[in-house]
């Protein structure tokens, strides 16, 4: 990658960050503010707890187990064992979409419910309300799969949730009924929660039901929420490929493909964070291996698509593969070819995700943009850094209350998909086979990497970067806006989206280009701009 | 879609009611130069900042004194001490509006005698003024957070002092432009005012010709200190008691006398508004709002024939319901259904004061109800279209019912932090949204594609 943009200086950049903090946060911040080299990759800190009074964008375990990983798949109940505001704000805010097959297909996506604890169930405990509820929304309706989520008062009232949904399932009889302890002061962010929806998952849905799927090319979508229709455009280019999905997790899915997903003979994975204990444990247990994958981008998808089909060794998946390639470029290259000269050389900065602010990077560079900081709201060292620093990562008090799985191979389900001479084969051909290579690797030299940047260093950077476009969540949207840089929403999208694959590639420039290229922004004096005079003058100069 | 059966049910689904500390946020973002800080986990700060964040399209910064684990067992004294120092590092702020949530009252902590610590512990060190308010959502929802904020702030702050001119305006959760035509109003009758809170700019403000770490606008502390000395109280809110309230605490405490009223929605409504304003002030009604008013009967009675006997469903806050159906009583639209999330008990009452023969007339009140509920209702009750907030929309479109949007939370059209819904021009603008969405139902479902309605 060439640089077209002349970075700033960064250990001044990063000097700026830090010296308004009193000493003891300065130093803590500095370890998590890095200046970027692909070559030899610093260490980042990550996973750590923000500070007291450090205002963060980072929500709660809760919200990452049920917002996140168990939210998207339609067909359970989720109901919330809580006071109502944790389970008002988690209701369907994430823009997961769903297509059911038939219009009478169960979609539960868009209820919330909540056991709505008053006084009386925190003085005396809950459990009674919680199965009563539990039993209304079977009553309601008689849905496969019921899945409970703790808030934090629930932890402290010693209610047993686990137990509660044990004596339900068996009373029940025929729904799934299992319970997830993720209140929200367990873990860091909503890091957490995701390896609390894994552990739920991975012991009460996958491997409950062992019928073969038929298709030649089985693979799972992991680490894929349908967010804006993501998911949707995946699918059609895997059919069109031939390629056979048989569950997503958990974009677009259903119990009954999760329950089957252990009859894939390969699992993909978009958002490493939130779902790669998903893809060890299912290759432990069953002898699936994983791969990562990037579907955001063009290029990015078409290389995807390659390695998938490298994967399965079939020369007729692959001619295939290229063939959907040939047949969808043009559309995407028409489209940059128009854009690209009014977005080349402009600057870019994401602060999202766990996976987002490394995929987002394809498309800008697509464009001809340049990403000068980027960091994670959740992720840890290895989303950063690669994989190989995990043998390195220290365990704090705050990961060591999550549950880690005892996962053993299945005595009569496992049954490796390749040999492991097969497997060195594919990574020396350059597959990311059970592997991540971070983000860092990708980003140039002298640009910054920052985890759970604080509200006060992005307004900095702004300061100091001026960026043509910041990417984050509406929490940062409207303070990044005021100070006339436009805001793109990387978790909803802004509403707007599909932005995988082809067809998503191409809305994403046209959406960058209208966001970038916006005569308001004309209107709004930056601090900055001390010469542009004020509204009125930069009206009357137009 | 999946459909559902009727049943009395003890746990909640697509509540209709906000939390406690939201409200109380909500109302301490209205103070000068303060920020609202939350006792307990990050994520109900984070939840609360961004659902706020949603209707109002504005920064809002809300901090948290993050609990984890241990401190979720063994108290949050060290944790709220060590935020409230980085808070006030960060943000020199005046006033630190503290609001505890279900975490931090779950396991009881003290946050007063904490705080009293906090300042033996910082000794001669300036300090932000700290008021705290007690907002465990497992009591109440976001209404009772509003106004416990409210009240606990007049309580930290407000001195005794020789008698003023000043009216204290206490207006309850209502929209940025409502409070900005409240101020207008008072100004006009050339009234010396204290309203709180007042985020009219810090909810919706311009953009920034420099960074703030605190958006500007909101009351004064020393405003706010003066209300002990005020000649009276005006406080917006059917169900509001005076024990629960900033003007009962300045009647009890001060001896001002505290006015209570529904909010002003309607003329009648609005005619005892401006009526308390004319004796408190000696002034009588500025020509402007006399005009204002002959505006909205002439609207009235050009209207009246597109709206007279609609059915409609009408939910949201008790106090928001209660004005609300008494002005569409007032327009000849029967509220057969006034629903609230709320529960304080009084919905009945108060609205029978309002229009006493609601019962013959069909009109109904259910408080502590959810989506379901109103949806079930619904099927019986047949309405014509609805009035409440967003959160209403999956009803409106399953049972193709316009939705007319008032209140708070609006994040699915533009501009909710603008819209008026008081006095006589906010009458004027939710009657002509009225009328408009009969006019539309009744335009689209004419095959012939009338021009003239
Ligand atoms: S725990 Fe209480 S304060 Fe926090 S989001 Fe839930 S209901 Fe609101
Ligand atoms: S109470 Fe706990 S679970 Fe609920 S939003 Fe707050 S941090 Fe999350």
């Amino acid at each position: 990658m060439e640089a077209k943009f002349h970075f700033p200086d960064p250990s001044v950049i990063k000097e700026e960050l830090i010296n308004k903090y009193p000493a003891k946060v300065a130093k803590k911040r500095g370890k998590s503010i890095v200046i970027n080299d692909p070559e030899t990759v610093p260490e980042v800190q990550a996973n750590v707890r923000t500070v007291p009074g450090i205002i963060t964008q980072r929500g709660c375990s809760y919200a990452g187990c049920k917002g996140v990983v168990l939210g998207p798949t339609r067909d359970i109940v989720n109901i919330v064992h809580g006071p109502i505001g944790c389970s008002f704000y988690a209701w369907l805010t994430r823009r997961n979409q769903t297509r059911p097959e038939t219009p009478t297909d169960e979609n539960y996506i868009t209820y919330c419910f909540s056991t709505d604890m008053q006084e009386e169930n925190v003085v005396f405990g809950g459990e009674k309300k919680l199965k009563v509820a539990i039993q209304e929304a079977y009553d309601l309706f008689h849905p496969k799969s019921i899945a409970i989520f703790s808030t934090c008062p629930v932890g402290l009232i010693g209610d047993d949730v686990h137990a509660a949904s044990r004596e339900m399932k068996e009373k029940l009889g025929d729904c799934n009924v299992f319970g997830f302890s993720c209140e929200g002061y367990r873990g860091v962010s909503q890091s957490a929660g995701h390896h609390i929806a894994n552990n739920g998952v991975f012991k009460h849905m996958v491997g409950r039901n062992n019928a073969p799927v038929e298709g030649k090319f089985k693979l799972n979508l992991l680490g894929e929420y349908n967010i804006g229709g993501d998911a949707f455009e995946i699918e059609r280019i895997f059919e069109k490929c031939g390629i056979t999905l048989v569950a997503s997790f958990s974009g677009n899915s259903t119990v009954g493909a999760i329950e089957n997903s252990h009859m894939a003979d390969l699992n993909v994975i978009l958002c490493h964070r939130s779902i790669n204990y998903m893809g060890d444990m299912m290759e432990t247990k069953y002898g699936i291996p994983w791969m990562k994958v990037n579907f955001v981008g063009a290029e990015s998808s078409a290389k995807s698509l390659r390695k998938i089909a490298e994967y399965f060794g079939d020369a007729g998946l692959k001619a295939r593969v290229e063939e959907v390639i040939a047949e969808e470029m043009p559309k995407v290259k028409a489209i940059i070819d128009e854009i690209r000269p009014r977005t080349e050389g402009k600057t870019a900065m994401l602060f999202v995700g766990g996976s987002r602010a490394h995929h987002y990077q394809d498309l800008f560079s697509e464009l001809g943009m340049t990403t000068v900081a980027a960091g994670y709201e959740f992720a840890h060292r290895d989303d950063y850094e690669g994989r190989e620093v995990l043998p390195n990562i220290k365990i704090d008090a705050d990961s060591k209350n999550i549950e880690e799985l005892k996962v053993t191979p299945d005595p009569e389900l496992y049954n490796p998909r390749k040999t492991e001479a097969e497997l060195e084969e594919l990574k020396s051909k350059g597959l990311e086979i059970n592997g991540y290579q971070g983000m860092m690797k990708q980003m140039e030299k002298r640009s910054l990497v920052i985890d759970d940047v604080s509200h006060y260093e992005s307004e900095k950077l702004i300061e100091l970067y001026k960026p043509d476009i910041f990417c984050a969540g509406i929490k940062e949207k409207y303070v990044v806006q005021k100070m006339g840089v436009p805001l793109k929403q990387l978790h909803s999208y802004d509403y707007g989206g599909p932005y995988t694959g082809f067809e998503g590639a191409v809305n994403f420039y046209k959406d960058i280009d209208r966001m970038v290229n916006n005569p308001v922004w004309k209107l709004i004096k930056a601090p900055w701009e001390k010469e542009a005079g004020s509204l009125e003058a930069s009206y009357v100069t137009q | 879609m999946t459909t559902m059966k009727t049943t009395a049910k003890t746990a909640t689904q697509n509540a209709c009611k906000l939390c406690n500390p939201l409200g109380a946020c909500l109302a301490f973002r209205g103070i000068e130069n303060s920020v609202p800080f939350l006792h307990g986990s990050q994520g109900c700060a984070t939840y609360i900042r961004r659902y706020l964040i949603s209707h109002y399209k504005e920064p809002i910064d809300i901090a948290s004194s993050n609990f984890n684990e241990e401190t979720a067992v063994f108290g949050g004294s060290h944790n709220l001490k060590l935020g409230l120092k980085n808070v006030t590092q960060q943000y020199k702020p005046a006033v630190i509006g503290i609001a505890t949530t279900c975490l931090s009252e779950t396991i009881g902590d003290d946050v007063p005698m904490i705080l009293k610590e906090y300042r033996a512990i910082m000794g001669d060190a300036p300090l932000p003024i700290m008021i705290f308010a007690s907002t465990p959502s497992y009591q109440g929802s976001h209404m009772e957070g509003f106004h416990a904020a409210v009240r606990a702030t007049v309580k930290t702050l407000a001195e005794k002092g020789p008698k003023s001119d000043v009216v204290n305006l206490f207006p309850g959760m209502i929209s940025p432009s409502d409070i900005r035509y409240m101020k207008e109003i008072m100004g006009d009758f050339g009234i010396p005012f204290v309203l709180l809170p007042d985020y009219s700019q810090t909810l919706d403000g311009g953009p920034w010709a420099e960074y703030h770490t605190i958006p500007p606008g909101g009351t004064t502390t020393s405003a706010i200190s003066s209300t002990g000395s005020a000649t009276a109280s005006i406080e917006f809110g059917s169900t509001l008691e005076a024990a629960k309230s900033a003007a009962g605490y300045l009647e009890e405490k001060f001896g001002v006398p505290r006015h209570s009223m529904a909010l002003p929605i309607g003329i009648k409504a609005t005619d005892e508004f401006f009526a308390t304003l004319e004796r408190l002030s000696g002034t009588p009604m500025p020509e402007k709002h006399l005009d204002e008013r002959r505006r909205l009967v002439d609207a009235y009675s050009d209207g009246h024939k597109y709206v007279f006997g609609r059915r409609v469903i009408v939910y949201g806050e008790e106090d928001l319901v209660i004005s609300m159906a008494a002005f569409l009583h007032e327009i000849g639209v029967v509220p057969v259904l006034c629903a609230s999330g709320g529960k304080s008990g009084q919905m009945k009452k108060r609205l029978l004061e309002r229009i006493p023969g609601m019962d013959e007339l069909g009109i109904t009140t259910r408080e502590g109800v959810d989506f379901v509920d109103i949806e079930n209702e619904a099927e019986t009750l047949k309405p014509d279209f609805l009035i409440g907030n967003s959160k209403g929309f999956t009803m409106s479109k399953k049972h193709e019912l316009p939705l007319v949007r008032i209140g708070f939370p609006i994040h699915d059209r533009f501009g909710g932090q603008r819209l008026h819904h008081l006095g006589y021009r906010g009458t004027q603008e939710l009657f002509d949204r009225i009328v408009n969405t009969v006019i539309e139902q009744r335009q689209n479902s004419s095959h012939i594609g009338y021009t003239y309605m």
